[in-house]
């Protein structure tokens, strides 16, 4: 199985964000670097915007992700809903 | 006019290809051929453009709205750091040197990658790959810009930026990203995409931005750590742009795959070559280190690599073809080429420097089975020549690899203790070659690489004709940007001012 | 180790980067929209000629009839890089949201007379087509221009047409649904009125020559169709017959064409002085595609106003760029 991760930079916006990815994804590892934060899991993650929405307290687009986005691995599946990163392998 | 009261509710799916592909039209009164010449003489074959699948679909307000709220911070911090003397918190002056070949050798291939990604996304037709090809365009202007911008602040203070533009074009270790993206440029748009959307932006791109990023942020330059994260955001876009481009491309049909199998091949080595500058950087020239190469390639080289390429086995799509090589070079390439820059360091706009006690235990450490073995001889014999009194210069040119124009001092991939040298005949001149996977790209393109411009033979002929001095003037090259990094200008000034900060 | 950075003075010793310094002089600290966008382009020793086109060079300035001694004297007035560009963009996108938002809440579409909902389906939303020709346009001229002053603000008037194509099918969406963009589609390629222009476009989208395709896209065509459409039947004839709504989701359309003839007209202005061949070009391309685009445009307006009105309303708009013309240096 191949390992797929998101990483974030490491600010007070996306501490919610790898919160709630932690919710979605019990078996994920998260990893803490100067800067940044990674999160990663095998074979798929799942970025749900109602999670976040849950710990931020307000609405959330998806898009958002863009600002503190640094780099990801997996094939993308991007909707209003959630951001999916898979490896078909 | 018939107006519907309660309006379909569209999916994000639905709403994107409104925005985007229904924009365009089959022309009718010309031939497609005409309003798109280059996209068949690759060989690729299309047969469905709207098979390409953009996943982040941001519109343009969507586009503007975050980008904006981006540059806002990162000016924000840029001024902040430029106010507060922000240079003088890097760890100490040596770091330099990494941000100074960053400016020189990286920040012109973002420019040329946004010429690239315009092209292309004129040529493409369809809209899928337009769109996304012309907003990489639009990035990369953006992170050619606020490069020069973080950079700026440091120019103002230490050598070696001023001249960035003179030297983009005439010195010679520039060369070597120049004609890689020169090679991906006067390549035919698929190609290009290749080239740069999936080797150099998908496949490799962690292995340059991580270690120049994170080493930014171990030692202190707020300027280029902010660069890097504001601008990697850019680069989540652009590695589901590269792997989209290959999976589209393998999908659209199976005559595609072996042109395809031969662009991997090739394009992974040239990055690969490109990336020895990064090894150098990363074991050498960061104060404090942030790992080794052998481990980033060991993360994002080799874990990501396979997961990718397990991924991309469903197509028939095998790994590249040199990855033996590459991954046998790991242990030796940073050392050789930073010996490189060591001995040609009066030719460099950045200074170099032997390593110190503690730096040689770290290289010890990283490297268990070739530094000490190998290349620690060669570093105490350059420091004894320096304790000696004497410099440990070379003042022969370096032979330069026709293909990645790094100079030839690569060893075989099965023996550390021979220089790797290959040479090809055609059309009655030799070529010479760092390695098979150099001499191979040259050959399955002679007529490209015979083209190249060599700057280490232009600098034997007219009008230079050998003239160092005159080749510093025309390259504009000052002493004092140059040379070893202990007599500098540069570690004389940031000393002088940090003690000037912290004694008041 | 405590540093208070923040109190002392450090002597600079560079004012700027060299190139710069050569441009400029070193008296004043260049701004940040000179860092980003002189000499940044490749210019001598390229490596490679181009797979798709041998004859030329990778940056070629011979690539069109145009010629400068330096491209860079092409400079914009509105100074944009990436930055001021995007901030400029996500202000008025912001009020675009927000207009969106109050068309909406408040109906102001389902309370439009019909005549205005008729106009506003037949003339604006096919230009969403025409708007994506543009983008294509633009960004051919910013890959095959000379000069990062002179493409730049290329792309970015690409991703602007682009963003004026996705308003106009929001504005579709909101008038008729998804059929409206349909039905807009549909005249686009079929009715008698759009023909000569659609197949103008495809004429223009086989042009090379990237100067050629700037002048007669962004001064000739935009120089027409924005003070024809949005000022002349949008911004006043629509608004007579009730149609502020439309007025009010097109306003970003308005006020990008007013930015944009400040560029557009500084960059003619400097091609035409720069040599008697130049203007002479300039002259030959501008005076044939006005005269074309003013024809072709004359049904298109058709849609919106009757008969003589038409003629009025479309030799008002050639004599205004004619006018411009002359103010940038040229037929005179």
């Amino acid at each position: 199985m191949s390992k797929v991760f998101i990483i974030l930079q490491a600010n007070e916006d996306t501490r919610p964000i790898v919160e709630a990815i932690e919710q979605d994804n019990p078996d994920a590892e998260v990893v803490h670097e100067p800067a940044m934060v990674k999160v990663q899991a095998e074979g798929s993650l799942v970025v749900r915007r109602e999670t976040i929405e849950e710990e931020i307290g307000r609405e959330f687009d998806m898009q958002e992700l863009n600002i503190n986005l640094i780099t990801l691995s997996g094939n993308v599946d991007e909707d209003e809903d959630a951001l999916t990163l898979t490896w078909n392998s | 006019m018939d107006i519907k009261k309660t309006p379909k509710k569209l999916n994000v799916k639905e709403k994107y290809r409104l925005m985007t592909r229904d924009l365009a039209w089959e022309p009718s009164y010309r031939d497609e051929k005409e309003i798109y010449p280059y996209v068949d003489y690759e060989g690729i074959k299309v047969h469905d453009w709207s098979k390409w699948e953009d996943p982040f679909r941001l519109t343009m307000d969507a586009y503007w709205k975050y980008q904006a709220e981006k540059e806002r911070k990162y000016y924000a911090i840029i001024d902040a750091h430029a106010q507060n003397n922000g240079h003088l918190n890097v760890t100490d002056a040596r770091y330099l040197t990494a941000i100074k070949l960053f400016l020189q050798g990286i920040s012109p291939g973002e420019y040329a990658a946004h010429r690239g990604f315009a092209r292309v996304g004129r040529e493409f037709a369809g809209v899928g790959p337009q769109v996304a090809c012309q907003m990489q365009s639009i990035d990369e202007i953006r992170h050619a810009q606020t490069q020069v911008h973080a950079m700026s602040n440091y120019n103002k203070f230490y050598n070696g930026f001023k001249d960035f533009a003179t030297q983009r074009d005439r010195i010679w270790y520039t060369s070597v990203p120049r004609s890689f993206f020169d090679d991906a440029m006067s390549a035919g748009p698929f190609e290009f995409l290749i080239a740069i959307g999936f080797s150099f932006e998908y496949v490799l791109t962690n292995l340059l931005f991580v270690p120049f990023m994170s080493g930014a942020a171990y030692n202190g330059d707020m300027a280029t750590c902010t660069f890097g994260f504001s601008a990697q955001s850019d680069e989540a876009r652009h590695m589901t742009l590269g792997l989209e481009c290959i999976k589209f491309m393998l999908e659209q049909d199976p005559d595609n795959i072996p042109i395809v199998q031969k662009w991997i091949d090739k394009w992974f080595w040239r990055g690969c070559r490109l990336l020895t500058l990064v090894a150098a950087m990363m074991d050498y020239m960061l104060p404090k280190r942030v790992m080794s190469w052998r481990e980033a390639w060991n993360i994002y080289g080799v874990e990501n690599g396979n997961a990718l390429f397990r991924d991309l086995a469903r197509y028939g799509i095998k790994p590249p073809m040199h990855w033996d090589d590459v991954e046998k070079s790991i242990d030796h390439t940073s050392h050789q080429i930073m010996l490189g820059l060591y001995q040609w360091k009066f030719g460099t706009a950045f200074h170099s420097w032997t390593p110190s006690a503690s730096d040689i235990e770290w290289l010890k450490e990283k490297y268990p089975t070739t530094f000490e073995k190998y290349y620690l001889p060669r570093w105490e014999y350059a420091i004894a020549q320096k304790e000696a009194g004497g410099e440990y210069n070379n003042f022969g040119l370096p032979k330069l690899c026709q293909t990645c124009q790094l100079p030839c001092l690569f060893t075989e991939p099965d023996d550390p203790t021979q220089l790797c040298h290959r040479e090809t005949e055609y059309e009655g001149e030799k070529y010479h070659f760092c390695s098979d996977g150099c001499q191979h790209v040259f050959e399955q393109e002679p007529e490209k690489y015979v083209q190249a411009w060599l700057p280490m033979p232009a600098l034997m002929q007219e009008p230079l004709k050998g003239d160092l001095a005159a080749w510093m003037e025309w390259v504009s090259l000052e002493s004092t940007a140059a040379g070893e990094y202990a007599n500098s200008e540069d570690k004389a000034n940031f000393e002088k001012w940090r003690k000037q900060v912290s004694t008041d | 180790m405590q540093i208070d950075v923040q109190t002392v003075n450090i002597a600079q010793k560079n004012q700027t980067f060299t190139h710069l310094k050569k441009r400029f002089g070193d008296k004043k600290i260049p701004s940040r929209y000179q860092e980003a966008s002189y000499d940044l382009q490749a210019v001598e020793n390229l490596h490679y000629r181009p797979t798709w086109a041998p004859e030329q060079e990778l940056y070629d300035p011979n690539l069109s009839k145009i010629r400068m001694s330096d491209w860079y004297d092409l400079k914009d007035p509105r100074q944009f890089y990436y930055s001021t560009y995007t901030l400029n963009r996500a202000k008025q996108q912001e009020t675009m949201e927000s207009n969106f938002k109050t068309v909406e809440s408040l109906n102001l579409i389902e309370g439009m007379p019909d005549p205005v909902l008729k106009i506003a389906q037949d003339l604006l939303i096919p230009l969403r087509h025409l708007n994506y020709a543009s983008n294509l346009n633009n960004t051919l001229v910013c890959g095959y221009g000379y000069g990062t002053v002179f493409t730049q603000p290329c792309v970015y008037h690409a991703m602007d047409n682009l963003g004026i194509a996705q308003y106009l099918s929001r504005l579709g969406l909101m008038i008729g649904d998804v059929e409206s963009l349909e039905a807009a589609k549909q005249d686009w390629m079929e009715s008698d009125a759009w023909q000569p222009l659609r197949r103008s476009l495809e004429d223009l989208m086989c042009v090379r020559d990237p100067v050629e395709v700037f002048i007669k896209q962004n001064f000739v065509l935009d120089g027409l169709l924005y003070p024809l459409v949005y000022q002349r039947i949008i911004d006043k004839h629509l608004l007579e017959l009730g149609g502020s709504g439309i007025s009010i989701l097109t306003q970003f359309m308005t006020n990008w064409y007013l930015e944009s003839v400040r560029w557009v007209d500084s960059v003619v202005k400097t091609m035409a002085a720069e040599s008697a061949e130049n203007k002479a070009v300039l002259e030959e391309w501008i005076d044939s595609a006005a005269n074309h685009f003013t024809s072709v445009l004359l049904p298109v307006a058709g849609l919106a106003v009757e008969g003589n009105h038409t003629d009025e309303l479309v030799s008002e708009v050639h004599e205004g760029l004619m006018k411009r013309a002359t103010k940038a240096g040229l037929f005179k």
